[in-house]
């Protein structure tokens, strides 16, 4: 059983938890993630690990509620238990230090795996510009951590409410142009799948080296069971032990918005039974 | 006992029947396809056993239980004896009982067979072993402490072996499983109707009684190493039982479909995360109306009863080879048949087809003819040009084989593999190429048999005593 220590709510579909896992918090590395189960009836999901302190034996991870697992994560509170917490799982980034700066994009969510990334590019002497974006202001979260992680820090939201209009995406356009295309070793982005493409799809078009952390739909994690597999340069890759970081350019990105779809009638017949109000304990009491 | 010495008695030509349920109603549930015998039932069925001098069952045993002994013990009605005989060789009867090959072995020699059915030495064993779970099983006594710790990776068959025999030994035993549960393949793998959980878990208990510290969760190369657990943790040996839980997979076109399953995958969310439960348990499981499992072993024919039990109308196995080839147990192509599995032989697919969503419609497939004896003496099946034809399915299962997962030998250092990526061990002790590190079960001879790995996990265990008795 492992601990929730503390809860941070970012806004109602976004919260933070920090949670006791020494033997995680040990040995993980930037990049890795982990898998959760909630209870015993529970699915495994991954989470990326967003910050951990070796010393007090703690990770940080940011979750979105998007179903009915996270949502039920969303309703635990600091001092509650989550039954298995597994990892660190994947490899870790590859980190080393580039002769241009790299510029590093976090979307929605994705701002907080982006996060001990852009971290521990800048203490390999990196210059980190990080772009980071949300739907809205009041789904931005971590500013101030991104900020300190890296050299420095552009901001954006979707509709303007907060600093300025516009997607990273386009941030990151006028990044390019502003410093020139040959100035920038590497674009990391991590956020929905759309995002990380259309991040990708830009970056092409300069010839600009590309890392892309895909979150494929799982169940081990450790490469037993291939559900977690991608085209990638036209071979078949286990997100979970081959990655989740690949070349952004040379995934087939089509191939994997359709397998993360394949379960999407389930999911939603899994949320109508979570929030099922008969009274019978049937879902939701779980 | 007089009344079972004498061989002149009137020898009864067939096995005791198994009880099961009924084909077309358990086809739909997960519960236990064969219910076990009645009392009544084995003393008969032990009866019937000659108590031949040389024992040719025995050398059909990968481990050499002392079949007439036991089987003696069981016409007698003395079951706690019985069980104890078996316990000798054998750690895990009760699963052995259910999922050992036993035409292969044991009753392949047996001399009843010759003219009639062998005796059937499976059913037997797993009447006493699910005699002694429902009495209780006796925690046996343990050595006093020697200060040694050993580490165990993976809790398969091969794993859960090895740690009783260590543990019993008074080493202090830390098992380390990837996955939530301990078990391996026992549990994720073979489903429930063929293997209840309840029964692996008892053995689990039993082990955690022993004294033994079982950490799920805790996938080895990743939160630390076999290097790190010897030269910072203080475990003197490691044994690592890892298993083959690398999927396969065709390579062929299309294979990334949705729709497209490997066996782990399609066995994992039904028996280890419980899908034929959804939405009562989170994890779902879909499937089309048709599917098609490749393979012909025991992990095809355990996902096409799965399948049927999930609600397809029609499951096929697709075989490269022919009926006589299939590798699966006997008794589970009996059962799969029974169920209502189709079969396809000399058929393999080589191209999955997709609608413009991405769901696969259907498979292209060629025809084979069996042509000369292969090095494994099975008749090798060639492709017979033009025969391509289309089989519509809307699912596939691919259950062509497993190899090793290179997470542990990949972070290992000095440990010598083989091509195929198994560790390289002495069959003799299980030791590797690296001093104190010793291997068996899947991980060493690739996908084989609970039995051979319990078999393995045994052998290692006596090698670290007498390492750690040395050092
Ligand atoms: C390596 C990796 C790291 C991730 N890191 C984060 C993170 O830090 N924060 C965060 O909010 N989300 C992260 N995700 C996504 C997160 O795992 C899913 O949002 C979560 O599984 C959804 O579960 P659900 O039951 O709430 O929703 P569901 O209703 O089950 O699904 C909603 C969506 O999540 C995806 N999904 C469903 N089940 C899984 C699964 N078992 N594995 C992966 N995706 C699934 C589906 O494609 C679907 O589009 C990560 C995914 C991966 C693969
Ligand atoms: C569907 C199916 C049906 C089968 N049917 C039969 C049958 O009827 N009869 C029969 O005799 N045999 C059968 N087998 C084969 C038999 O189950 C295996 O030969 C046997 O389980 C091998 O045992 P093992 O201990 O070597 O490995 P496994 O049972 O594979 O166990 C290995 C364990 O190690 C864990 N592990 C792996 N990597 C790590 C890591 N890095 N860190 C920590 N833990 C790790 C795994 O999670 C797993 O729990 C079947 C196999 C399958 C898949
Ligand atoms: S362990 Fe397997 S081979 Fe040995 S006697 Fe029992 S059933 Fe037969
Ligand atoms: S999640 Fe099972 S192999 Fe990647």
């Amino acid at each position: 059983m492992f601990k929730i220590l503390e809860k941070q709510v970012f806004s109602p579909i976004i919260k933070q938890f920090v949670i006791e896992a020494p033997k995680v918090a040990k040995s993980c590395r930037a990049g890795q993630f982990v898998i959760l189960r909630i209870h015993e009836e529970g699915e495994r999901i991954p989470l990326t690990i967003a910050d951990f302190d070796r010393e007090k034996g703690t990770i940080t991870i940011v979750f979105q509620e998007v179903g009915k697992t996270t949502t039920q994560l969303g309703q635990m509170e600091a001092g509650d238990y989550i039954r298995d917490f597994v990892g660190p799982l994947g490899e870790p980034s590859h980190i080393k230090k580039f002769d241009h700066p790299v510029v590093v994009v976090g979307g929605g969510v994705g701002i907080a795996p982006v996060h001990p990334i852009a971290r521990e590019l800048k203490r390999a002497g990196n210059h980190v510009i990080g772009i980071i974006g949300a739907r809205s202001g009041d789904l931005l979260f971590w500013e101030d951590k991104m900020r300190e992680a890296c050299t420095e820090l552009l901001v954006t939201t979707d509709d303007g409410s907060y600093v300025r209009k516009g997607f990273v995406t386009d941030v990151l356009k006028e990044v390019i142009e502003d410093k020139g295309k040959e100035n920038i070793a590497q674009v990391l982005a991590i956020g929905p799948q759309p995002m990380m493409r259309a991040v990708c799809n830009l970056t092409k078009e300069y010839g600009i080296e590309t890392v892309v952390s895909l979150n494929a739909i799982m169940v081990d994690g450790t490469g037993m069971c291939g559900c977690c597999r991608v085209s990638v340069g036209g071979t078949t890759k286990f997100v979970c032990v081959d990655g989740p970081e690949f070349n952004g350019h040379e995934v087939d990105w089509h191939e994997l918005s359709r397998r993360s779809a394949i379960f999407r009638p389930e999911e939603q017949k899994a949320m109508e039974y979570h929030n099922c109000e008969c009274g019978s304990g049937c879902g939701g009491a779980k | 006992m007089s009344d079972v010495k004498k061989p002149k008695k009137e020898i009864k030509p067939k096995k005791n029947p198994m009880p099961a349920q009924d084909p077309v109603a358990r086809a739909k549930n997960f519960n236990e396809v064969a219910l076990g015998y009645s009392k009544e039932a084995v003393i008969d069925e032990a009866k019937r056993c000659l108590q031949c001098k040389k024992e040719p069952c025995r050398q059909g045993c990968p481990v050499e239980v002392d079949i007439p002994a036991f089987i003696r013990l069981a016409a007698e009605g003395d079951f706690a004896g019985a069980i104890a005989k078996i316990k000798e060789k054998n750690a895990l009867p009760a699963v052995c009982g259910r999922v050992c090959p036993q035409e292969n072995q044991c009753e392949k020699y047996c001399t009843l067979g010759k003219k009639h059915e062998p005796v059937a030495i499976g059913r037997i064993e797993r009447f006493c072993a699910d005699w002694e779970l429902a009495t209780g099983v006796k925690i046996p006594e343990v050595a006093p402490p020697t200060g040694k710790k050993v580490a165990v990776i993976g809790s398969g068959p091969a794993g859960l072996t090895c740690a009783a025999d260590l543990a019993k030994l008074g080493h202090k035993v830390t098992v380390f499983e990837a996955l939530h549960v301990a078990g391996g393949v026992l549990m994720y793998g073979i489903p429930e109707f063929r293997l209840p959980k309840a029964v692996v878990q008892a053995e689990v208990e039993n082990l955690k009684k022993l004294g033994v510290d079982i950490q799920v969760n805790s996938v080895v190369g990743k939160f630390t190493t076999v290097d790190a657990l010897m030269e910072e943790e203080g475990f003197e040996a490691v044994f690592i039982g890892t298993g083959a839980g690398l999927p396969y997979f065709m390579n062929i076109p299309g294979e990334n479909a949705c729709g497209v399953y490997s066996a782990n995958e399609f066995l994992t969310r039904t028996n280890l995360m419980k899908a034929y439960m959804f939405p009562n348990w989170d994890t779902p499981i879909k499937l089309g109306r048709k599917v098609a499992v490749l393979g012909g072993g025991n992990v095809a024919m355990d996902a096409a009863r799965t399948a049927l039990r999930l609600g397809a109308e029609e499951s096929w196995i697709v075989y490269r080879r022919s009926r006589d080839e299939l590798p699966a147990r006997k008794e589970e192509v009996e059962h799969a048949e029974e169920e209502g599995v189709k079969f396809a032989f000399l058929t393999s697919p080589v191209e999955i087809l997709s609608n413009e969503d991405g769901w696969v419609t259907g498979m292209k497939c060629i025809k084979y003819e069996l042509g000369e004896p292969d090095a494994s003496g099975r008749r090798r099946p060639v492709p017979i040009e033009g025969s391509e034809y289309l089989m519509e399915v809307d699912t596939v299962v691919v259950a062509i084989g497993q190899g090793p997962n290179p997470l542990v030998p990949r972070t290992t250092k000095g440990l010598e593999l083989t091509k195929k990526g198994t560790i390289v061990a002495d069959p003799e002790t299980g030791a590797t190429s690296k001093p104190g590190v010793f291997a068996g079960g899947d991980v060493v001879t690739g996908a084989a048999t609970v039995i051979l790995a319990m078999g393995a996990g045994r052998t290692a265990a006596k090698a670290i005593h007498e390492y750690l008795s040395n050092k």
